[in-house]
């Protein structure tokens, strides 16, 4: 056997194996239920536009848990305002296949992985450049170039822009066509202004926010007592103020002894020398640190997918209780005879 | 010419973005120098999709090994971007309910937040669920606690690790209250409050005097790297 076909076998045979149990299992799976909310608003007279005060009406679907559904039926088998949702249940198999598609690398690199790298990167790139256009071109740049058109269709609410406003706008639109020609085969240089702009933006920016919020206040939040009396009922406890004032000291040194690490401009011999070992401890400590939490947010997420299938997907688990708990106890009963 | 323009137009909008820092009368033209930041920003979105398209309808035209997933990806943003702005199946406004396109853009029921919940969310959060394994195989074959730092790094790694779980709890809980400083959970807070402060401190002021001094740099015109080498 080749080694995709073997890759795929494998896959195939995961899924296959999971979708066993469940179907042994019996109960359901992979099921979305949404909930109709019926909407109102009244929408006043406008005389530009000679439209009289109507009414419009229309219909909501929220997407609830399982329980609500059964529960819904249990009481009125007829009832219509809890079903089935096609939509979310059609993106609950998509979200369990990429799921799979993305674990599935863990083994090799192989189409379906690809399949799902394609997706997201045709899916993020639009994403955010759909974020873009809602949240900053359409209030900015539309609202003070053609604010009549946003007033009328997106946001009424949006107040009329400045003369500063539309001239800035218009620069704004001027800058952004010409980041634009880089694009074209030709005059690509010319989209550098427009980048001028941004660097200069970010590097005046920069300054401002990284030495106002990192270098004052972290250099302000050093400034500790190194003797840091703690008192409980107005008399000094001399053990808690030891660790406070250990506590203290210690992250002084600390942040001393790692700063004189990174400075460079003298020869790390002597107590220079010494003080930049110690500060390499306090840096080792702290990648650990980082280390740890990092493994710890990556093995949630792992957890977190893994409910997904189990929970979400397959229903073999419950842990929040969306199903009935009937559903849950066959599941936990049939896993444990298996 | 082709150098001085960008140039001098980084020195102006830099100088801005700083004096409205300090001076109240010029504050408004930071916030005006700060909007067409956004926009310009907001437009290299577009410079992003067209260069994705670009790269993307080349490897489809020389039909390139992969040529299929390039297909995936230019569909997959195409409908996207469609839904996206076309605010496909978004429920409306209630304030604003005449008004075609005043529904929030992430409703529920919309046809954008279905592909976020059901594509997006799923790669993305499995891609980096992955890491897990990756970084615990890597740790595997690359720690070695063969001298003083590496040992340092390793024993709070597994400190941390421990102490925010609960076997932590449940390997150092037999302690007795006079050493309770020395159980894992009273341990692991402990390094993060001192050590793992006292260090992270330094990277952070050693980080804002290097971002300060580059900016600067680049706003005296020193530095000017980044117009890149060819004219």
């Amino acid at each position: 056997m080749s080694g995709p076909t073997r890759t795929w076998a494998i896959i195939i045979a995961v899924i296959i194996v999971l979708l066993g149990v469940r179907m042994s299992i019996g109960g359901g799976m992979g099921r979305a239920y949404s909930q109709r909310l019926e909407q109102k608003a009244e929408v006043p007279a406008n005389s530009q536009t000679n439209t009289p005060a109507r009414t419009i009406t229309w219909t909501e679907w929220h997407a609830v848990q399982p329980k609500i559904y059964f529960a819904a039926q249990r009481a009125d088998p007829q009832q219509t305002q809890v079903a089935f949702s096609w939509s979310d249940t059609i993106g609950l198999w998509i979200g369990a296949f990429f799921t799979l598609a993305v674990f599935s690398f863990l083994y090799r690199d192989n189409a379906g992985y690809r399949l799902a790298e394609a997706v997201i990167i045709g899916v993020s790139a639009a994403y955010w450049g759909v974020i873009g256009f809602w949240d900053t071109l359409m209030p900015k740049l539309f609202g003070a170039l053609v604010p009549s058109f946003v007033q009328a269709h997106v946001m009424p609410s949006l107040p009329n822009p400045s003369t500063a406003t539309v001239i800035a706008m218009t620069f704004a639109l001027v800058l952004g066509v010409l980041l634009l020609m880089r694009l074209a085969p030709k005059g690509g240089w010319i989209s550098l202004w427009p980048m001028a702009f941004i660097i200069g933006v970010t590097a005046g920016l920069k300054i401002v926010s990284h030495i106002e919020g990192d270098l004052v206040a972290q250099t302000v939040a050093t400034f500790k007592p190194l003797i840091s009396p703690q008192r409980i009922e107005g008399v000094v406890e001399i053990w808690p103020t030891v660790w406070a004032s250990l506590a203290n000291t210690l992250v002084v040194v600390g942040v001393l002894c790692c700063l004189t690490y990174f400075f460079f401009s003298v020869d790390h011999k002597g107590v220079v020398g010494r003080a930049a070992r110690t500060g390499i401890m306090y840096l080792m400590i702290t990648f650990g640190a980082a280390f740890g939490f990092t493994v710890m947010g990556r093995v949630a997420l792992l957890a977190a997918r893994i409910e997904f299938l189990f929970d979400d997907w397959l229903w073999l688990i419950d842990p929040a209780g969306k199903r009935t708990i009937e559903v849950a106890a066959s599941a936990v009963s049939m896993l444990c005879w298996w | 010419m082709r150098r001085m323009v960008p140039m001098w137009i980084a020195i102006i909008a830099g100088f801005a973005m700083l004096l409205s820092a300090f001076f109240p009368m010029t504050e408004s033209l930071g916030e005006t120098f700060g909007d067409v930041f956004n926009v310009v920003a907001a437009i290299a979105f577009i410079l992003g999709a067209g260069s994705l398209a670009k790269v993307n309808l080349a490897k489809v035209s020389r039909r390139d090994p992969g040529w299929g997933f390039a297909v995936v990806t230019l569909i997959c943003f195409t409908i996207t971007i469609v839904v996206g702005l076309g605010k496909f199946g978004v429920p409306q406004n209630p304030q604003f309910a005449a008004l075609p396109w005043s529904g929030e853009k992430e409703a529920e029921g919309g046809a954008f937040a279905w592909i976020y919940a059901y594509a997006l969310v799923p790669i993305t959060a499995t891609m980096f669920a992955l890491l897990a394994f990756y970084v615990a195989s890597a740790a595997f074959r690359a720690f070695r606690a063969k001298n003083l730092e590496a040992i340092l790094l390793l024993s709070t790694a597994f400190i941390i690790l421990l102490g925010r779980t609960f076997a932590g709890v449940v390997l150092t809980g037999w302690l007795p209250d006079w050493a309770s400083g020395l159980r894992l959970e009273n341990l692991s807070v402990y390094i993060m409050q001192v050590f793992n402060t006292a260090g992270n401190r330094a990277i952070i002021i050693g980080i804002a005097l290097g971002v300060s001094a580059t900016s600067l740099r680049i706003l005296l015109g020193i530095d000017r790297s980044w117009m890149g080498s060819g004219d």
